[in-house]
């Protein structure tokens, strides 16, 4: 057993209700600045959808991640030969028009235009090329698309329904969507440290957070098509790639990252896996039916001394041992099994967790009328508007079983919350609903709890990054901040 | 005096800007050693013109490094006529690939609105001397046929005597051609100019890349031995304080 201590998270899509705040703190903070405009570290996609970038999800195209070889994994469209040979050109790379051409406005032309019969206009100019431009495409483009021709049905997801299914899901009155913020996984396999040739990329020990050295990053590239998660990006003024830090800088202070901290809906809890490195490659090379499973087996029991020994044999500090005891995405993704990886087909092993939307109920159309009535109070879940394959496709590499499971979850605490507040629930629907996936009402109060009423303390346990061990975690970030970055020397400019 | 100038001066000066600058630039401003690619702004094009000149030029460099380094087993090799003729055809064949794709780049950055963005000054300084490389470099393998032959008799001698401190150029400077001579100078031209311009890239081509474990894993603890640590595989790194 090798134990060593990972920050993960969990984000609760019933919750969240897109509005993007968490975009536009990460924005402020890391990429506002050139050659980095288009990056969004964190981004929120609707879902169905394409995504950002553009079909990020279909590595047929871009070749992310990596493909089970025997007992093993091995990268898909990049490593030592595949990145060697294609360095000097790499074909699975997406293109700035893949994301979008990143614009501002001609405001100073609202002040300084002559007198006329028309109102002045702010022209969109491309900030790359500084040329006026039509704007054809932008951050979270297909926004609420969720029924749209361009976009809903190009979603990649949608290759695992029958066409009938697929046809479906598009008729009025099944229409649905909802969302999905993504930011960086940490991944415990990383794809995009395997990838760069220049060893750039690196994953910290402390806290499981990747990251990429800007002084050794040579712009070989790879890292962008590795990640299949499309989440580093290539900054194109200074030749350097980068990618989401997990605000390292205030989790080392202990402060929740941006993201995380601004969430409006309260979606999103971070806390500390221990977890047993020494089964990472069998695990990411599980069968694809198996990798939900086989992921949650390679997180281990932070109450069980077995695991406090070793982990404090391997120098993780008591204070985070203690931190993953409290840590809530223990909570949902091991205790209550409520938190599902996005994606696991890619075998990353991604540390971020997601509790699926409970789906809306389909509504019919009777003579005309559209009925939303049902029999029971929210609709079985065998009756939702998305096909389950859908779910179980982004968050299950396929495997139904495990979204039922969670859906029925899910579905057992909200009907056990009903009969407690409002009682208008039989006792027995809802002993059969809680005994069917074996939830007492303490658990279900649990879950509920920290849903719902959750404080902040709750859902982020960040443990302390002992400083006092670090003298690099020292310096002063804000001191920097704009000029040379933390870590730097020099300014940040563009090489010869 | 002029040869003197080009062929004794030109290299010293060269060699020495190279060995500080470069050292210093890798060194010092790590930030700015990077092959500053703009597939992310123009992906197709490029295709046509990166992997025909970068494979041209990946093939030339080490030809001309085992003509200086072997050039006894060169003329061996060039023994038979048909050994000779493929490896002139080769050579011949890759200098024409890499002026290919020198043009296509050229193209591309000057028709490209993107890519003119991210172009310096220096760029057009590196277009300009890889053109007059590689074209000298042709000419003389057109006019002054076999070349990878007479190599050992004209240029390793006068190469091996600038690398140990004893400059002769009597061979160099009585050459009967212009273009072997601009050939010559263009690639002192180039060397100096390394540190200052994108050829940095070439000098970090990544190839502990194919010797190193695929994960990293850093610890900030420990910094001596844990930073610079390479030894890390799936697992196997643990005890880290």
């Amino acid at each position: 057993m090798n134990v060593r201590s990972q920050i993960a998270m969990v984000f609760h899509l019933d919750k969240c209700i897109g509005c993007h705040t968490c975009s536009i703190a990460c924005k402020n903070i890391w990429t506002d600045r050139k050659g980095a405009e288009y990056m969004w570290w964190n981004n929120v996609e609707t879902k169905p959808g394409t995504g950002y970038p553009t079909k990020w999800e279909n590595q047929e195209i871009y070749k992310g991640g990596w493909e089970k070889n025997g007992d093993t994994v091995s990268l898909k469209g990049t490593g030592k030969f595949k990145g060697l040979k294609n360095i000097f050109h790499n074909p699975y790379m997406p293109v700035l028009d893949d994301y979008y051409e990143p614009w501002t406005y001609k405001y100073q032309d609202l002040f300084t235009a002559p007198e006329g019969d028309d109102q002045p206009t702010a022209r969109p100019v491309s900030l790359v090329t500084g040329e006026t431009i039509e704007v054809k495409s932008g951050p979270n483009w297909d926004d609420d698309m969720g029924g749209s021709p361009d976009f809903a049905r190009q979603d990649v997801n949608l290759e695992k329904l029958s066409p009938a299914e697929r046809e479906a899901m598009f008729q009025l009155e099944r229409m649905t969507f909802h969302y999905l913020p993504r930011i960086c996984n940490h991944c415990l396999n990383p794809a995009c440290v395997a990838s760069c040739p220049s060893g750039a990329l690196y994953k910290r020990g402390e806290d499981g957070v990747v990251l990429i050295n800007q002084e050794r990053c040579r712009a070989w590239r790879m890292c962008v098509t590795a990640c299949p998660y499309k989440k580093s990006y290539y900054n194109w003024h200074t030749g350097k790639s980068e990618k989401c830090v997990l605000c390292y800088p205030r989790l080392e202070s202990g402060q929740a990252p941006a993201c995380f901290h601004s969430c409006v809906g309260r979606i999103r809890y971070l806390g500390v896996l221990l977890y047993d490195a020494d089964k990472i490659e069998r695990i990411a090379s599980a069968t694809d039916e198996n990798l939900v499973e086989a992921q949650l087996e390679i997180y281990l029991d932070p109450f069980d001394p077995e695991v406090i020994k070793q982990a404090a044999l391997n120098g993780i500090a008591m204070s985070t041992i203690e931190a993953a005891q409290k840590s809530p995405v223990y909570k949902f993704l091991k205790v209550w099994k409520l938190a599902l990886p996005l994606h696991p087909e890619f075998r990353t092993l991604p540390n971020l967790f997601y509790v699926p939307a409970l789906l809306p109920g389909m509504a019919n159309v009777q003579n005309g009328i559209y009925n939303t009535t049902s029999k029971s109070l929210w609709h079985g879940i065998d009756a939702t508007r998305l096909p389950i394959k859908y779910l179980a496709s982004l968050f299950s590499a396929g495997n139904t079983d495990k979204i039922v499971e969670v859906l029925k979850r899910l579905m057992a605490v909200r009907m056990h919350r009903r009969g407690e507040t409002v009682g208008d629930l039989s006792k027995e629907e809802i002993s059969a609903a809680m005994h069917e996936i074996n939830l007492n009402g303490k658990t279900a109060d649990e879950i509920f709890r920290l849903t719902s009423l959750a404080t902040f303390d709750e859902r982020f346990v960040i443990p302390p990054a002992h400083r006092e061990e670090s003298i690099e975690m020292l310096e002063n970030t804000a001191d920097v901040k704009g000029n040379t970055g933390f870590g730097f020397k020099e300014r940040p400019a563009r090489g010869l | 005096m002029l040869n003197q100038l080009l062929f004794i001066a030109l290299p010293y000066v060269a060699l020495a800007t190279f060995l500080v600058g470069s050292i210093y630039r890798y060194l010092y401003k790590g930030f700015k050693v990077s092959s500053l690619s703009s597939q992310f702004l123009e992906g197709r094009t490029l295709f046509f013109g990166s992997q025909p000149f970068h494979w041209g030029l990946f093939f030339l460099f080490f030809g001309h490094l085992i003509a200086f380094l072997f050039p006894s087993t060169l003329i061996a090799w060039n023994g038979h006529t048909v050994r000779l003729l493929i490896i002139e055809c080769a050579s011949f064949a890759f200098g024409i690939s890499a002026l290919w794709g020198l043009l296509a780049l050229v193209t591309r950055r000057l028709t490209n609105k993107r890519v003119q963005m991210v172009t310096n000054k220096m760029d057009v300084v590196v277009y300009l001397v890889l053109f007059i490389q590689i074209v000298s470099g042709l000419c003389v393998a057109y006019f002054n046929r076999w070349g990878s032959n007479w190599f050992a008799a004209f240029l390793t001698p006068y190469l091996r005597s600038i690398f140990v401190f004893d400059p002769q150029i009597d061979a160099i400077s009585t050459v009967n051609s212009v273009w072997l001579k601009i050939h010559v100078v263009s690639a002192f031209s180039i060397i100096a100019i390394i540190p200052f311009t994108r050829f940095v890239h070439f000098l970090v081509y990544p190839v502990d890349y194919l010797w190193r474990s695929y994960q990293q894993v850093i610890w900030n603890w420990d910094r001596r031995s844990i930073r610079t640590s390479r030894a890390h595989s799936y697992g196997k790194k643990s005890l880290n304080n």
